[in-house]
């Protein structure tokens, strides 16, 4: 069965994202995903093992193959500045953004 | 012959037998770009002119004055008997996706848009570690989502150098442009789906997309962290096989760089194909077309001269002493479109989070009362159609009721995909394949405004570069004639997992057998007199 995503769900998806869309924006997009969701339905013909393990990097990563982590140790940075004069609003040694209204989770 | 149409390696030799400085070759170069690169890449670069739509544009920062200086800095080394690198004095140019210490790294997006990186990406420092000299940061499609550089952000985007009213690829077609234009010899790129295979393609360049874990991906601003590749843009593989020699290796800044040495690409350039087990597979001779409307898939078969241009480069091995092998199945190819879709998106979505307007990048001048707010409006603002396109389809695949359908579906057919080429290259299966052969892409570079608003078609333009991302394992394109229109067609060479000195050997063979064939000698438009 062909599966769409209705202006319902578009809307809330949209609200995930944290997005904001005019209308044309929107139409254009939901429009777009829907003929993507066409394309992707193409991988509900193909036969799946029961037991057909997932991939999430192709390249297999023997222990050999792999990094040891490294040692969990604060270094410091020697571009504190660089870095925070990057923020649009920064004082005093913080990041100034509006107002976090406390919100009871659902 | 101009400095700047000399290759990196030629240029290297020239510095060192003392008949051009590092600085007399910046110059050039630099010279190339205000000849023929026109205005930069820009945001709200208002509407385009006439001379416009005949120029490049790869660039969206030259950075001119940084340039002459590490080039003298070369020259004084030279000068005062110090070890050079093996790229001393050689130009490139960046892909704006890598963070370069005090330059703008936009990703040719708006949110980026004043960003000025605090450090270097891993890539960028190794070059110039080896003594290259970075030119400026070139264009691409916004974030990388595109095929085509239409989607940038910085206007005008790159135009083909072969014909300025085609497109470049994508993503990285800034890089492509510069290299086919002589601006640069080298260019940094990435390819997640094909980003740097399939512009190399349409500009008539050698690009290589190295197996995942071989470079570094520290400093690139993520798309898909699991499919990211950076690598090497030139004018042949010998410049190809120098620049992956300076950027591949460990890095102690990624975790998923692999602990395997790195072969010595330049001596194996001149190994010769002998011997070598090279397949063709009839799933790579014929294209997915799928309908926007109803997702009916349909093959078609390929334009005759990619088709013909594929196999008479397999002819052309065999008559150096390859072996051809027929037939070999890779049934999955076709999804490979279908579980990008999927997976690039998820992933896309998960890093595209971090640009909220807060910490970096672009914010809203909009009054806002609240951070959601903030965060939704910046966003708004900031993000192009392409990424918030992504972001959604990533949201939409992944949420706990449709993730069993589509996301983690779509990671068991990249198995699928990944089996195909295990058992093609699998030393003691049944074809035991050094490398296969394909054509690069599905067509030759198509007009600017033809494909652009059609997602799913433009995602098709990287029908037979994809699997390989999916997979992990190295490609390489490489220049294989013109078109009747004059374009370059593109042909693929494949292998197993840290395999690239393999193909870059297939790829000198193959430009060997050719270096004396008349469409080598036809430059890109831009460049004729």
């Amino acid at each position: 069965m062909k599966n769409e995503i209705s202006p319902e769900v578009f809307e809330r998806l949209v609200e995930l994202a944290a997005l904001k869309l005019d209308t044309q924006e929107g139409e254009y997009l939901r429009r777009q995903l829907n003929n993507q969701l066409a394309a992707i339905q193409e991988l509900e013909s193909i036969p799946l093992d029961q037991d057909l393990q997932i991939t999430s990097h192709g390249v297999p990563y023997p222990a050999e193959m792999r990094q040891p982590l490294r040692a969990d140790q604060h270094q410091p940075s020697d571009r504190v500045k660089a870095i925070t004069s990057q923020a649009p609003q920064f004082e005093d040694g913080y990041i100034i953004v509006p107002d976090i209204p406390h919100k009871k989770l659902d | 012959m101009e400095l700047c149409d000399r290759s990196a390696y030629e240029l290297t030799e020239l510095l060192r037998k003392g008949e051009a400085s590092a600085v007399e070759i910046t110059q050039a170069h630099l010279d190339r770009v205000q000849a023929v690169d026109g205005r930069s890449g820009q945001l709200d670069a208002g509407e385009l002119s006439a001379e416009d739509q005949q120029r490049v544009h790869a660039f969206i920062t030259v950075t001119a004055e940084c340039a002459l200086a590490q080039a003298a800095a070369v020259d004084r080394k030279l000068a005062a008997g110090e070890n050079l690198g093996p790229l001393a004095g050689v130009p490139f140019t960046v892909k704006d996706i890598f963070c370069v210490e005090g330059t703008p790294s936009t990703a040719a997006s708006r949110i980026l848009g004043n960003y000025i990186a605090p450090y270097t990406a891993t890539p960028v420092e190794r070059m110039q570690a080896a003594g290259a000299v970075m030119l400026g940061k070139v264009n691409l499609d916004e974030f990388t989502y595109g095929s085509s550089n239409e989607s940038s952000a910085f206007q005008p985007h790159p135009r083909n150098p072969w014909n300025t009213s085609r497109v470049p690829g994508g993503s990285s077609g800034g890089s492509t442009a510069s290299v086919a234009a002589g601006e640069a010899p080298l260019s940094l790129g990435t390819d997640t789906a094909g980003s740097i295979r399939q512009p190399a393609a349409f500009c008539g360049v050698v690009g290589l997309k190295p197996t995942y874990g071989r470079v570094s991906r520290y400093g690139l601003i993520a798309f898909g962290s699991s499919l990211d590749c950076p690598g090497p843009l030139a004018r042949d593989t010998r410049d190809a096989a120098m620049m992956l020699q300076a950027i591949a290796g460990q890095d102690p800044r990624d975790a998923t760089t692999a602990a395997i040495a790195v072969e010595d690409y330049l001596t194996a350039l001149e190994k010769g194909v002998k011997g070598m087990r090279i397949g063709l597979s009839p799933d790579y001779m014929k294209i997915a077309f799928i309908d926007a409307e109803t997702g009916e898939y349909e093959a078609r078969p390929l334009p005759a001269e990619i088709e013909s241009a594929t196999l008479r480069a397999a002819r052309l091995l065999a008559e150096m002493g390859a072996e051809i092998i027929e037939d070999v199945p890779m049934p999955n190819t076709r999804y490979g479109i279908p579980a990008y879709f999927v997976i690039s998106r998820v992933e896309a979505a998960s890093n595209l989070h971090r640009f909220d307007g807060v910490k970096y990048g672009y914010r809203t001048t909009h009054k806002t009362s609240q951070l959601s707010e903030l965060y939704r409006q910046s966003r708004a603002e900031g993000f192009g159609l392409q990424p918030k396109l992504r972001i959604l389809m990533g949201m939409y695949v992944s949420a706990a009721q449709y993730s069993e359908q589509y996301y983690n579906r779509a990671l068991r057919v990249r198995t699928l995909i990944r089996r195909d080429y295990d058992l093609a290259f699998d030393p003691n299966g049944s074809y035991r394949l050094d490398a296969l052969l394909t054509p690069t892409t599905p067509t030759t570079a198509f007009p600017i405004g033809d494909v652009y608003g059609d997602s799913v078609l433009m995602q098709y333009a990287d029908q037979l570069t994809v699997p390989a991302n999916h997979a992990g394992v190295p490609g390489i394109s490489i220049p294989a004639g013109l078109d009747e229109e004059g374009l370059p067609i593109g042909i693929q060479l494949l292998g197993p997992d840290f395999s690239e000195a393999n193909l870059l050997r297939v790829g000198h063979a193959f430009e060997q057998a050719t270096a004396n064939e008349d469409w080598r000698k036809v430059k890109p438009q831009v460049l004729r007199d």
